[in-house]
């Protein structure tokens, strides 16, 4: 039951982007489409669910030995950054087309700060190795739905007439915040 | 101060990105993906400027879709024929299987052939211009002399005078923006070669031509009589002439009452 609320305040109360403010560079680059979205939302799930495992076992059974905690930055970040690496080969060979369509937002999942934030707060909550996998996979699928929801919008406000002064990001801008506001409405759930 | 405060980090974190560096070299072997060595050929041979112009995200992009065959080698409006032929060599074809288009003016009708209806004074657009009473053109087809055309060409191939485009042949690529925006579909796009051209779409009788516009087809059939290849066809008081048969004798031309008929190849 613990990990279901874990995994529920991960997904809606905490969400990275509409709560937290992590991860909006990819929310607002890939949300055009409701497919490079959920592809989007996807790989960044793969990324964050094996990046919180392993730098719990970094941190758990390598720097913490070591007494070298301090380090976790860089560590976290090496591990991070070949996941992506390895997430970018994988997608190259099974989907060329969602491949192009992320573009060079894929690489920057690298330095997507959801990523490195999740693992940065399953280390200072000291959360156990299943906790950490739940925290993340929550937080990423919270990620993946806000993405695809806030794509949604995107494409049914791309058919409508708009004042030129909000075309593109401005009225993209504005949606996040409303979206914003009524996530906010989750805080209290638990 | 403990030496293995420094020895424990660089071990550990050199061994950490040791151990990743062999996993993501071995699985870049195995998920390698096979590049085209023909993409790298396409892309070096094109101008590199990444414009756009040929409708694809950038010079990599139409190179991928020309070796896979999505887009023409001749899809790139920057380059010049030699490039073209490198391109065509890598990809194995002929470069003169490429054709290309220009865009063709189907009216006469400027201010002094052809008479106005009434003074229009609206927003200066053909568009809204064709809204007022089906123009200011006693004439219902011809060119209402707004230039909308000239505002959408980005070639700058398109000059008007007295109230009429006038193409030109060198500098349009034959993209078909005028085509699309001129309310009165006066403009066509036709294949470089084509000469001779009935410059005139009025499908009124003779007699309702000849009031509102000196220069129009008045659907006589003296040029299809004329005609030595049976190239012209008389449809709706309006003369066609079948590009494929017309072997270019000009008698068309010359024996054409209204001077509706002119040489493309000659303007």
């Amino acid at each position: 039951m613990n990990l279901f609320l874990l995994f529920l305040g991960a997904a809606l109360v905490n969400n990275f982007v509409l709560s937290r403010f992590l991860g909006i560079c990819p929310f607002l680059g890939v949300s055009k489409k409701v497919e490079t979205s959920l592809g989007m939302g996807a790989a960044v799930t793969f990324v964050m669910g094996l990046a919180s495992m392993i730098s719990y076992i970094v941190y758990a059974y390598i720097l913490k030995p070591l007494q070298i905690e301090y380090l976790y930055t860089v560590a976290f970040i090496l591990v991070i950054a070949s996941l992506v690496q390895f997430v970018e080969m994988v997608i190259q060979k099974m989907s060329p087309s969602l491949y192009s369509a992320l573009g060079v937002y894929l690489p920057l999942i690298t330095t997507n700060c959801a990523v490195l934030g999740v693992a940065i707060l399953n280390m200072q909550k000291n959360y156990s190795l299943i906790e950490s996998i739940v925290n993340g996979v929550g937080g990423a699928v919270g990620f993946t739905l806000v993405m695809v929801l806030f794509a949604g919008i995107r494409e049914r406000i791309e058919n409508n007439e708009l004042l030129a002064a909000f075309k593109g990001l401005p009225i993209a801008l504005l949606t996040a915040g409303f979206m914003a506001i009524a996530f906010a409405g989750f805080q209290n759930m638990i | 101060m403990d030496i293995t405060a420094i020895i424990y980090p660089v071990l550990s974190i050199g061994g950490i990105g040791l151990l990743f560096g062999i996993g993501l070299g071995i699985a870049a072997k195995k998920f390698a993906v096979p590049v085209d060595e023909r993409v790298q050929g396409v892309k070096d041979s094109l101008p590199g400027a990444n414009c756009g112009g040929c409708g694809f995200a950038g010079c990599e992009a139409f190179a991928k879709a020309v070796v896979s065959e999505e887009a023409k080698i001749s899809g790139c409006p920057v380059c010049n024929q030699d490039q073209i032929n490198t391109i065509a060599k890598i990809m194995g074809i002929e470069a003169s299987s490429s054709e290309k288009y220009r865009a063709v003016v189907r009216c006469q009708g400027n201010h002094t052939n052809a008479k106005p209806k009434y003074d229009y004074s609206g927003i200066q657009s053909c568009h809204d211009a064709a809204l007022v009473g089906g123009g200011n053109k006693v004439c219902g087809y011809g060119c209402l002399g707004f230039g909308s055309c000239y505002g959408v060409c980005v070639f700058d191939a398109i000059t008007m005078v007295d109230g009429l485009p006038i193409i030109n042949a060198e500098k349009c690529v034959g993209c078909g923006a005028c085509k699309n925006t001129c309310p009165r579909s006066i403009i066509t796009i036709l294949p470089a070669y084509a000469s001779y051209n009935v410059n005139c779409i009025s499908k009124d009788k003779g007699k309702e031509v000849k009031a509102g516009c000196s220069v129009g087809c008045i659907g006589c059939g003296i040029c299809q009589k004329q005609c030595e290849a049976d190239a012209i066809t008389i449809a709706n008081n309006l003369a066609e002439i079948d590009i494929e048969k017309c072997t270019r004798c000009g008698k068309c031309e010359q024996k054409c009452p209204t001077k509706a008929i002119s040489n493309l190849l000659n303007i």
